[in-house]
């Protein structure tokens, strides 16, 4: 897996890798995500509280659409560390189930695995919490075109 | 205030709103909202698109504030979830969606909603999700 991303960026590991990768996507470099451990198909990562990312201003919960791009980047990213050969990815669909508002204040993390590639699509799915992933504060399922250039081996 | 000034008013609050850079326009109980186009909205810097996460807020945003004037409320609802299809990368430029109250229950609406650019035909993105009314709204019932 180590030079599974040897396309973004310049960094040792997967993880320089794929956070190259973040720092190189405006929207998730704007909301602050970055990843911290990353596996064969797999990627944590975090996005940090910010009282601008807040969508419920009465509760200071952060807003719905901030835990939807962070998710989407951390699929995405677990997708293109299931390929051999990494490519790039597009997503088709996004499902988003909230189980509850995340705590104001607090940095929400989560975990992504791509539980299935084939030759032209990647299905990923996600879960964010604060501290286990046993109480989600939400859950995501994915569908990811792979770019068909460079696909990769099934 | 206005219907229009009341909607800009409760935006403004949100700060994610004002994050993204949202503007909203009503025409009688039709609700657009737009996203201008910002560098910071981009996703994919290559094609460039915009991000898919954006687009979906985008029509989450619109969703919820769309159902908060079908039922009359002053509270927004919650999302109980959202399920988006991307139909075409998002061009940097200017972004529009509107929604639609499919239902209203007791406690849980259905709402549409989609997304698009230069033409209203081509939506680059649809959403449906369910969402849950607040206790003010007139929808909401006892529960």
């Amino acid at each position: 897996m180590s030079d599974s991303l040897s396309g973004y960026g310049t960094g040792d590991s997967a993880v320089d890798r794929v956070n190259a990768m973040i720092q190189f996507t405006p929207q998730a470099k704007a909301l602050g995500v970055t990843v911290s451990q990353t596996a064969k198909g797999r990627a944590w990562g975090k996005v940090p509280y910010r009282a601008e990312l807040v969508g419920d201003p009465d509760t200071g919960v952060i807003a719905g659409g901030v835990l939807t791009t962070f998710l989407d980047q951390l699929c995405g990213a677990a997708a293109i560390l299931a390929m051999d050969q990494p490519t790039i990815v597009a997503t088709i669909d996004l499902r988003i189930d909230y189980m509850r508002p995340a705590q104001p204040g607090r940095d929400v993390l989560a975990e992504a695995q791509c539980y299935k590639i084939g030759k032209n699509i990647a299905f990923v799915r996600a879960t964010a919490y604060e501290d286990t992933p046993d109480n989600p504060i939400a859950h995501a399922a994915s569908a990811f075109a792979i770019n068909s250039k460079k696909k990769s081996k099934p | 205030m206005s219907p229009q000034e009341r909607l800009a008013a409760a935006l403004a609050r949100i700060p994610y709103a004002q994050f993204l850079g949202v503007r909203a326009e009503l025409k009688g109980d039709e609700l657009t909202l737009i996203l201008p186009y910002a560098e910071h909205l981009i996703g994919n810097p290559l094609l460039p698109a915009l991000h898919g996460g954006v687009v979906g807020a985008l029509m989450e945003l619109t969703a919820l504030t769309q159902l908060a004037i079908a039922s009359k409320s002053e509270a927004f609802p919650k999302t109980i979830d959202i399920n988006v299809d991307y139909l075409r990368s998002g061009k940097p430029v200017d972004t529009y969606a509107r929604a639609r109250v499919v239902k209203i229950g007791r406690r849980i609406a259905n709402v549409q909603a989609e997304a698009w650019q230069a033409e209203r035909e081509n939506a680059i993105a649809a959403m449906h999700g369910h969402f849950m009314l607040p206790d003010d709204g007139d929808g909401s019932g006892s529960a």
